[in-house]
């Protein structure tokens, strides 16, 4: 298991598109345009922080997670932005903090 | 004159709070040097008239979106002597950034934490006292929606409106906000200290909703199934409204209007009656529709779930370009395009707000239903015609996604679709009220003159010159049909039937009245028969599918330009469906005749 928030940033082994539902991940790289950057960064996604997979939609739709207390809808390719490193199965909430 | 600006992030209940504030006195204008329309109102507070301003839900100041470029604009060109900025207390660790910047800017403000009912649930509590001291301005715990702490809000609003003798304006905003590390480094400092934040999950009804609604298998059906029932219930009643209120305007226009102006010259009291009172009756009769629409829409919205619709429909709708939301208001546009057009709102982005508005008068109404209906009850068999009728639907659908797939290129969604998908809420009786009251009044403010002015001329045209038989081949509007021969008899449409599509200008419902009069008959049971006997079924056929297609409805262009703020875009909406219409109705009515029929 990945230790959370580690200082040098590691490479991010996985995507947030590809997180499993119900799993949690911390987020280790937002590599997105400065529009998707800024607006990841308003609604709550910031490095070092745990992000939650909710569900995924069908037909490679978008995909609904947690982050904090907010939940937001983004599409699979905007998610693809996102690097992190899984933490695996766990209702761990803001355990990175 | 104050100036107060409203500044929040989207799903804070900012526009509650406003509607509170100003007591729904508030209505949508222009403001100079800004490209979209900003709710304001103007409200005595502590014996100075201020001018208060709503401004677009934005979640950083940094103007990366159209809404926070224009609020970039409204600071850096307007002074303001108060900004009240409203956050969501129970996401307060993302959106004190806003507070943040505001405060760096050094803008004169208030910091109101609503929705302070909900923070518990999610395990939140903030101290007011240490976070004023951290920004350097008031900060009021407040519910918007249910009033608790609402008069606290207003006195120290008052109070610091008092303070502050000269408005503030801020040049070059973008330049003077502090950089991100800076930023996150304050904001953690904060909320370490003054914000207690407790390990707890999502409140556990949203969880167990979406559980249910967003279902991977259940969640397309039931969104279905409660978009037919909300259909169904904003049109089941507001249909019949539209008609008893069109029939009570006759009714008072037979028993006294007709009557009182007997003495008067014929054409003048044509032109007053047949034009003038019809084209007000036209805009009233949208009243019942749209005060409905924005009741249903003020629940869907409120609660959460047109942002979940459009997680659910979006694998599909972004292949078009579109997303889940279009979607919701292109069904709707099913009963009547106008208020669908004017729910666009929601969507922030412009070219996926256009898109969409480009797409929904292809949404066959309720005023072509009926044209639909009679013509095929009159021209086709009991068996065939709801086929035919079922064909429009599918043709309508098609034109649709062909339009929509035509010009996503044109109208590019710059905006990344990253959307908050909030805790339900249910709004309260009055959130939904003044919602409806506020869209009839905006559709009346900036609709009724076109409208009138649209069904005035076509009046005209149909009873010019005064020597004419009313709607025949000697008047203006016969004499256009017959300039437009060349170009619809191709379709199978005659000189008769081109002046019936001018009258399907005005409203689409018109048709047939303007059938009536043009074929001189009485009753819509005469009429079916003596349409029988001049055209064919191929010819019907073609001119429902023109029908269908053509310009929508004056109504529709005239919420189109408004909404738009474009006149070009109104014009392209116009060419694009007329040019649709006249490919298909030649398609259709040439390979009939190739084929035989």
């Amino acid at each position: 298991m990945p230790m959370p928030m580690p200082t040098p940033t590691p490479t991010p082994t996985e995507h947030l598109a590809y997180l499993k539902p119900g799993h949690t991940a911390t987020i280790l790289t937002m590599d997105a345009s400065p529009g998707l950057y800024h607006r990841l960064l308003a609604l709550g996604f910031r490095h070092g922080r745990q992000v939650k997979m909710l569900r995924r939609s069908w037909w490679s739709g978008p995909v609904h997670v947690r982050v904090g207390t907010t939940e937001v809808m983004l599409r699979r390719h905007d998610a693809q932005r996102i690097g992190i490193a899984p933490l695996g199965h766990a209702s761990a909430y803001g355990a990175g903090e | 004159m104050k100036r107060i600006a409203v500044l929040g992030m989207p799903n804070t209940g900012k526009s509650t709070f406003f509607n509170r504030f100003t007591g729904a006195t508030a209505s949508i204008g222009n403001w100079a040097g800004v490209t979209v329309d900003l709710m304001m109102a103007t409200l005595t507070i502590g014996e100075l008239s201020t001018e208060v301003i709503d401004l677009p839900g934005i979640y950083d100041l940094r103007g990366f979106s159209e809404d926070e470029a224009v609020v970039q604009q409204f600071l850096q060109s307007t002074p303001v002597d108060l900004v009240i900025i409203i956050l969501n207390t129970a996401q307060i660790d993302r959106q004190l950034s806003l507070a943040l910047q505001v405060k760096h800017l050094q803008l004169p403000a208030v910091l109101l934490l609503n929705m302070a009912d909900e923070a518990p649930k999610f395990g939140v509590s903030v101290d007011a006292d240490k976070l004023a001291v951290h920004l350097q301005m008031p900060v009021v715990p407040l519910s918007a929606k249910y009033g608790h702490g609402y008069e606290a809000a207003v006195i120290t609003i008052t109070q610091t409106l008092q303070h502050f003798a000269q408005p503030t304006l801020v040049a070059n905003v973008a330049d003077r906000l502090m950089d991100e590390v800076a930023l996150t480094t304050e904001l953690d400092v904060i909320l370490a200290d003054a914000v207690h934040m407790a390990d707890r999950d999502q409140e556990a009804l949203t969880t167990h909703l979406d559980h249910v609604l967003l279902h991977p298998i259940l969640g397309l059906p039931l969104f279905f199934v409660l978009m037919f029932a909300l259909f169904q219930l904003v049109y089941s009643l507001g249909t019949p409204l539209q008609g008893w209120l069109g029939a009570g305007l006759d009714q008072f226009k037979a028993v006294a209007l007709e009557p009182a102006l007997a003495v008067w010259p014929p054409f003048l009291q044509g032109f007053l009656l047949g034009g003038l009172y019809d084209g007000i009756g036209t805009v009233v009769a949208f009243i019942p529709v749209i005060g409905l629409f924005f009741l249903a829409m003020a629940v869907i919205e409120d609660s959460g779930y047109l942002a979940r619709s459009a997680f659910l429909m979006d694998a599909f709708m972004e292949r078009l370009g579109l997303d889940g939301r279009s979607f919701v208001m292109a069904l709707m546009g099913f009963g009547c395009n106008v208020p669908a057009i004017m729910g666009t709102r929601v969507m922030r982005s412009p070219g996926l707000r256009l898109l969409s508005m480009l797409v929904i008068p292809f949404s066959l109404c309720s005023a072509r239903l009926n044209v639909f209906i009679f013509i095929s009850t009159a021209l086709f068999a009991p068996r065939t015609a709801p086929l035919v009728l079922f064909s429009l639907y599918l043709l309508s659908f098609a034109a649709a996604i062909v339009t929509a797939a035509l010009f996503k290129g044109q109208f590019p969604n710059q905006d990344p679709l990253v959307l908050e998908l909030p805790p339900y809420r249910f709004p309260t009786l009055s959130q939904m009220l003044v919602r409806a009251w506020c869209e009839v009044k905006h559709f009346l403010r900036w609709s009724n003159r076109f409208i009138i002015a649209g069904v005035v001329g076509v009046w005209l045209l149909t009873h010019l010159p005064t020597t004419a038989p009313p709607a025949s081949d000697q008047t203006l509007a016969g004499m256009i049909g017959q300039v437009f021969q060349p170009l619809l008899a191709p379709l199978g449409i005659d000189a008769q039937l081109t002046i019936a599509l001018l009258f399907g200008f005005v409203a689409k419902e018109v048709v047939l009245g303007g059938l009536a009069v043009i074929y001189g008959t009485a009753t819509e049971a005469n009429l079916g028969g003596t349409l029988a006997q001049h055209i064919d079924w191929v010819q019907a056929y073609s001119f429902m599918l023109f029908t269908l297609l053509y310009v929508p409805c004056l109504s529709t262009v005239a919420v189109l330009k408004s909404e738009a703020k474009s006149t070009r875009f109104a014009l392209l909406a116009v060419a694009w469906s007329l040019g649709l219409a006249w490919f298909s109705s030649l398609v259709f009515y040439q390979g009939a005749r190739a084929l035989g029929f």
